[in-house]
């Protein structure tokens, strides 16, 4: 089930005098793949997503660009099902995660969201100390042992890039954090869990811009396990995150391709306009 | 390129000169209706405060007077009046009884409102069903206290031979429970939906969702609703002359009649005796000082808590 995605990549990629990542992988597999995928908000609203054909190759960053209202929130929200938190919102189509539909009815939703985590565009610390905060979502899903939950707070804190600043005041509260530090703290509460795929929605919109650059290098370290998807406004971070970017506009997919590419040279002259600020 | 051009023209034209004198009037009325408004607020403030401090100021006066050991350790005797060899009687069987009633009301009705109020704001959000209980739920809050006392009276109170404690504390719990809906359903509503995603995104069932994070989030809010409550009922005098209607000896049987301090206030308040009043004022002093510790010493744990 699982296809090749071929994947050409400018070497020598700029855009805007801006470094453009070049060190994409050729020849991945893809972990999740996206089948004419179509979603309504409700009954009697038009389509939010029409007809999506995309690929999340493994372990690469894929960038989801486009002007508010476009789809890609919506389109993340798709790929853990969070949209079935909500009564008449409906999607048809494929989603595939590692060959297998997860919009089937018999998918085990729980089961699902410990394999495709996501961290959102507001912090959201729970209210309890920071070391309940990781071993939350652990527990959900593992059995551990007092040194083994020990072990994996501290693991996750450690590759969140937050275990330093919080290893002596575990057992604070959360609520108490920064918001850099909180954002750092709900992803490590996701990687806990250790899933395979990582959503991100505008994970750095509300932060300042040393806590930017601190989340988008660990996103850069974190694609080494995981495969991410990063919905962002932010086209530089676009630039700077992701191997690949596809560029939504009002519910299509209107072009995908690798982000030197993407940028240096876009195909559709909607992205055009849109990655030179013409709109949006 | 035109539409700039135009855009220049406009902003060269000098705007109008400010008529000085207008401004100054328009300042003026400005200024009245502010100092109109603000009077209004304080003189209010301060018409509410003055029925608020006398009413205070009478119950310490009247109440610390008569408030001693006699009174908290004694169960009710007849009057005194006119007989000072006589032994003196006290409140010590509504005590027992106020205390036994008000926990039993709010153990069993703080349970039964919470999720009540749970299954409001989590499930049936926008639901035409969860309308209707809220709907009813209102009604019930607003409902003079009476006619829940008629109601237990039928239901419990008739079958059951007699009135009886457990009346009375079925009659209280009654009135806890919408208290309990109402605030756990408004500081669940207010916690953002983005916390519970988080929570979900995570692989959380709902019921882990609701009982781990959300009430913990909501926690202050819902215990200030069961304090509400509790104070609500201390207070509580018409239900209980129908259920548990009053005892003059101490009962610790919930089969039975059981005192309760809102009425032996109002019997003893009602006597025409001068030594019975002053014990009534002494009760109606520790009614109102209990509730007040109760919601200080809850406020001071909630913050103790964050």
């Amino acid at each position: 089930m699982n296809s090749e995605t071929q994947m050409t990549v400018d070497p020598n990629g700029s855009f805007g005098g801006m470094q453009v990542r070049s060190d994409a992988v050729i020849n991945v597999r893809n972990r999740i793949e996206i089948r004419n995928l179509d979603f309504y908000y409700g009954a009697g609203l038009p389509k939010a997503l029409k007809g999506i054909n995309l690929n999340f190759p493994d372990r690469q960053v894929t960038g989801m660009i486009g002007p508010s209202g476009c789809g890609k929130s919506t389109l993340l929200r798709v790929m853990n099902r969070m949209y079935s938190l909500y009564p008449g919102q409906r999607a048809e189509g494929e989603v595939l995660l590692d060959g297998e539909n997860l919009l089937d009815a018999r998918v085990d939703l729980n089961e699902l969201r410990s394999k495709v985590g996501m961290v959102f565009q507001k912090p959201t610390p729970f209210p309890m100390t920071i070391y309940e905060n990781i071993a939350f979502g652990v527990r959900l899903h593992e059995k551990l042992s007092k040194s083994e939950m020990d072990q994996r707070v501290e693991w996750a804190l450690s590759r969140a890039a937050i275990w330093n600043e919080v290893k002596d005041r575990l057992q604070a509260s959360a609520m108490g954090l920064s918001g850099g530090q909180q954002q750092r703290l709900c992803i490590a509460r996701t990687i806990a869990v250790r899933p395979e795929v990582i959503l991100f929605d505008e994970p750095t919109s509300a932060l300042d811009p040393i806590s930017t650059l601190k989340i988008e290098e660990l996103i850069d370290e974190l694609k080494n396990e995981f495969t991410i998807a990063i919905v962002t406004h932010n086209m530089q971070q676009a630039a700077r995150c992701a191997d690949q970017v596809a560029f939504f506009y009002l519910g299509e997919l209107i072009e995908v391709a690798p982000a030197a590419a993407m940028f240096t040279a876009p195909k559709h002259p909607k992205t055009q306009e849109y990655i030179t600020g013409r709109f949006g | 390129m035109s539409s700039t051009t135009s855009l220049t023209g406009l902003q060269m034209a000098a705007a109008p000169a400010k008529d000085q004198a207008t401004a100054r009037a328009l300042g003026r009325r400005r200024r009245a209706v502010d100092g109109i408004v603000r009077w209004a607020c304080i003189g209010s403030t301060i018409i509410g405060l003055i029925f608020l401090a006398s009413i205070l100021a009478t119950l310490i006066y009247r109440g610390f007077g008569a408030l001693d050991l006699t009174v908290l350790t004694r169960e009710f005797e007849p009057t005194t009046y006119g007989d000072p060899d006589a032994i003196r009687g006290g409140l010590f069987h509504a005590i027992v009884g106020s205390l036994i009633q008000t926990a039993i009301a709010t153990v069993v009705g703080t349970p039964i409102g919470l999720l009540v109020g749970t299954y409001l704001a989590e499930y049936a959000r926008g639901s035409k069903l969860g309308e209707a209980i809220r709907f009813v739920s209102d009604v019930l809050l607003s409902a003079p206290s009476i006619l829940i006392g008629l109601f237990i009276y039928q239901m419990v109170v008739l079958p059951m031979g007699g009135f009886s404690g457990l009346a009375g504390s079925l009659a209280l719990a009654i009135i806890v429970i919408p208290v309990v809906v109402r605030t756990t359903e408004d500081m669940l509503t207010l916690i953002p939906n983005t916390l519970r995603e988080a929570v979900v995104g995570l692989g959380a069932p709902k019921w882990k969702m609701i009982t781990l994070v959300t009430w913990r989030a909501a926690l202050s809010g819902i215990v200030t609703g069961v304090l509400l409550a509790f104070a609500r009922i201390t207070g509580e005098t018409a239900p209980l002359l129908l259920t548990s209607f009053g005892n003059s000896v101490t009962s610790w049987d919930l089969g039975r009649s059981m005192a309760s301090l809102p009425i032996a206030i109002y019997q003893q308040a009602n006597s025409g005796f001068p030594d019975l009043v002053d014990i009534a004022w002494a009760g109606a002093l520790l009614v109102t000082l209990g509730v007040l510790s109760i919601n200080v010493i809850a406020r001071v744990l909630l913050r103790k808590r964050k």
